[in-house]
């Protein structure tokens, strides 16, 4: 659905990086962890194109006037990194901005009995907050969190909450674990044999990393995938990856927008 | 004041209104059907098709450019057979009328898709789309040389009864002489301008920013050069005119309209706003209301210079 969304709030919760809050129509309840929106962030032609958010958090509200119920309000977190997100950064209570969501296919909850493995890196984090908030209720959830440096480690605090096992790594060791966090979640998951499920978000190196541990360590994997979008809804086909049947003569191109962006880790073309 | 009239009729296609969406950016018109009324726009112009599917570009495929994007799609479409299966049944629960755009490498490919789109009843009108130009060995020869473009679209026209739009590229030295040839090869309408090459760079990585190096602009940015390539072609040929490049407003669309344009084409603007053609409309219907004009038609090339 289309509609105009009320900010609520706009946080810098590190250093660039912003968590916002905005008014949504009763139906996002409906949103599956996973799915995504498109904000256009300006009515005018600079910047053109709407920007893609994976979604944080969907919840409800009571009115703070007695009687006036509940109001539904969804989060996304997001880093300046260009224009849209520099845009999106000044906008304060009350400012509003047109949306469209949910889109996309989101995860598989899978097995409650089977262990959930989370894995992200940095703003990538976005809707394994939601899928946690989720999976927690039904199954054990350990979460691996992994940045460049601390300032890149967000929300720690928010998934510990939930009662989810946090653990972080980064590249400089100013936070947690020095290295990549792929590496401390595979030693992590070989110490015990039980069946397990990976779902990852993050930057594409981080998702080849944790698909090559799903292959060699046999576990079924959901990655949620970023890409440059103008429409997301499949029209475009700006967004495209290779599915893994993919070849000239027999194109399997999915689109990240539509088919996606969760992907089953054993549906794409990892090279 | 009755409703005004925002009715046209291009090459025999009658069309509630002026306003059609452009190929390639509006998917099949199953994708945005949710978002917009489909009964509520002039004519829907599907993603270019060819015989066999196409795989298109590598990515990055697109990048927004200040007023606008460049695309390198790579024409990537399901081919016809996958058309008919998967993509017309839905298409045959909608009145609107639907104009399938389609390319080929070879005259004989061209003729041989018009042959075939020729027999789909529910297929109201044909565009060719002799002007992409992301492929090598793709449309643009045909887009850019007079003599080339006038054996296709015979071709094609010899192969359909059905209305046959020739999709014009702006990146021409002399776009009246490639209307002409269009013209005198029978073409029922011509449509303008396709997207504008372009180029992105990426200072840091010294690279440019689309694999395919090159792609197309559109978008906002492109319609002063549209709207100058359609007011020349319009006054030199006697064929229907539709009009497209960055359009986003139902002013725009009444621009092109005084420039000489029968329709228009909503391109780019679908994706940021996938009720765009819908919405344009209506303005224009508003536009009419306001200034006590009874017919859209009256500003067809009413363009005082």
């Amino acid at each position: 659905m289309q509609f105009r969304s009320t900010i609520i709030s706009n946080q810098e919760v590190s250093p660039g990086y912003f968590r916002m809050r905005l008014t949504a129509p009763p139906e996002l309840s409906g949103a599956s962890p996973g799915q995504f929106i498109m904000v256009r962030v300006r009515d005018a032609i600079d910047p053109l194109l709407r920007r893609p958010f994976g979604i944080f958090d969907v919840g409800t509200i009571e009115s703070e006037f007695p009687g006036l119920g509940s109001a539904t309000y969804f989060e996304i977190l997001y880093k300046v990194v260009g224009k849209g997100t520099e845009a999106l950064s000044d906008y304060h209570h009350g400012d509003h901005v047109d949306v469209i969501a949910p889109l996309g296919a989101g995860f598989d909850l899978g097995d409650p009995a089977e262990e959930k493995i989370l894995v992200g890196g940095g703003v990538g984090i976005a809707p394994l907050y939601y899928l946690a908030r989720s999976l927690v209720q039904r199954s054990r959830v350990r979460f691996f969190l992994g940045g460049r440096t601390r300032d890149d480690i967000l929300c720690v605090t928010e998934f510990e909450r939930l009662g989810v096992e946090t653990y972080v790594a980064t590249d400089d060791g100013t936070l947690g674990d020095r290295g990549l966090v792929t590496d401390v979640m595979e030693r992590h998951i070989r110490e015990d044999g039980r069946p397990k499920t990976l779902y990852a978000c993050g930057p594409m190196p981080m998702l080849k990393a944790v698909a090559d541990i799903a292959r060699r360590t046999a576990t079924p994997c959901q990655v949620s995938l970023e890409a440059y979008m103008a429409c997301g809804m499949g029209a475009c086909l700006g967004c495209v990856v290779k599915g893994k049947d993919h070849s000239e003569e027999a194109p399997d191109y999915r689109c990240v927008c539509k088919d996606g962006p969760v992907f089953s880790f054993d549906q794409l073309k990892w090279v | 004041m009755s409703k005004p009239d925002l009715s046209v009729n291009i090459a025999g296609i009658a069309l509630r209104n002026p306003v059609m969406t452009a190929s390639g950016t509006f998917g099949y018109g199953e994708e945005f059907s949710e978002y917009v009324d489909l009964e509520a726009i002039g004519a829907i112009i599907t993603k270019g098709l060819s015989i066999r599917p196409k795989a298109g570009n590598p990515t990055p495929r697109i990048q927004e450019t200040t007023g606008g994007m460049l695309n390198a799609i790579g024409l990537q479409n399901v081919g016809i057979d996958a058309f008919i299966e998967q993509k017309v049944p839905f298409l045959r629960t909608v009145s609107t009328p639907v104009i399938v755009n389609f390319f080929g490498n070879t005259v004989e490919e061209y003729a041989e898709l018009a042959e075939r789109l020729d027999r789909i009843p529910e297929v109201a009108g044909l565009e060719i789309n002799i002007s992409c130009p992301n492929v090598k060995h793709g449309g643009i020869v045909f887009g850019t040389d007079p003599k080339a473009a006038y054996s296709v679209v015979k071709a094609v026209r010899e192969a359909t009864i059905k209305p046959v739009i020739v999709k014009l590229s702006p990146n021409v030295t002399d776009i009246v002489e490639m209307a002409w040839a269009c013209a005198d090869a029978e073409a029922d309408a011509l449509s303008l301008i396709n997207t504008l090459t372009g180029m992105a760079i990426d200072l840091k990585k010294r690279r440019p920013v689309l694999a395919n190096v090159t792609g197309g602009l559109s978008g906002p940015a492109v319609k002063p050069v549209a709207l100058r390539m359609v007011w020349q072609v319009a006054r030199a040929v006697k064929v229907p005119v539709i009009g497209i490049g960055g359009i986003m407003s139902g002013t725009d669309a009444l621009e092109f309209m005084l420039a000489g344009a029968s329709a228009v084409q909503v391109g780019t603007a679908n994706f940021l706003d996938p009720a765009a053609a819908q919405r344009i409309a209506t303005e224009m219907e508003k536009y009419l209301e306001e200034n006590g004009i009874a017919d859209v038609k009256e500003l067809i090339g009413a363009l005082e210079v």
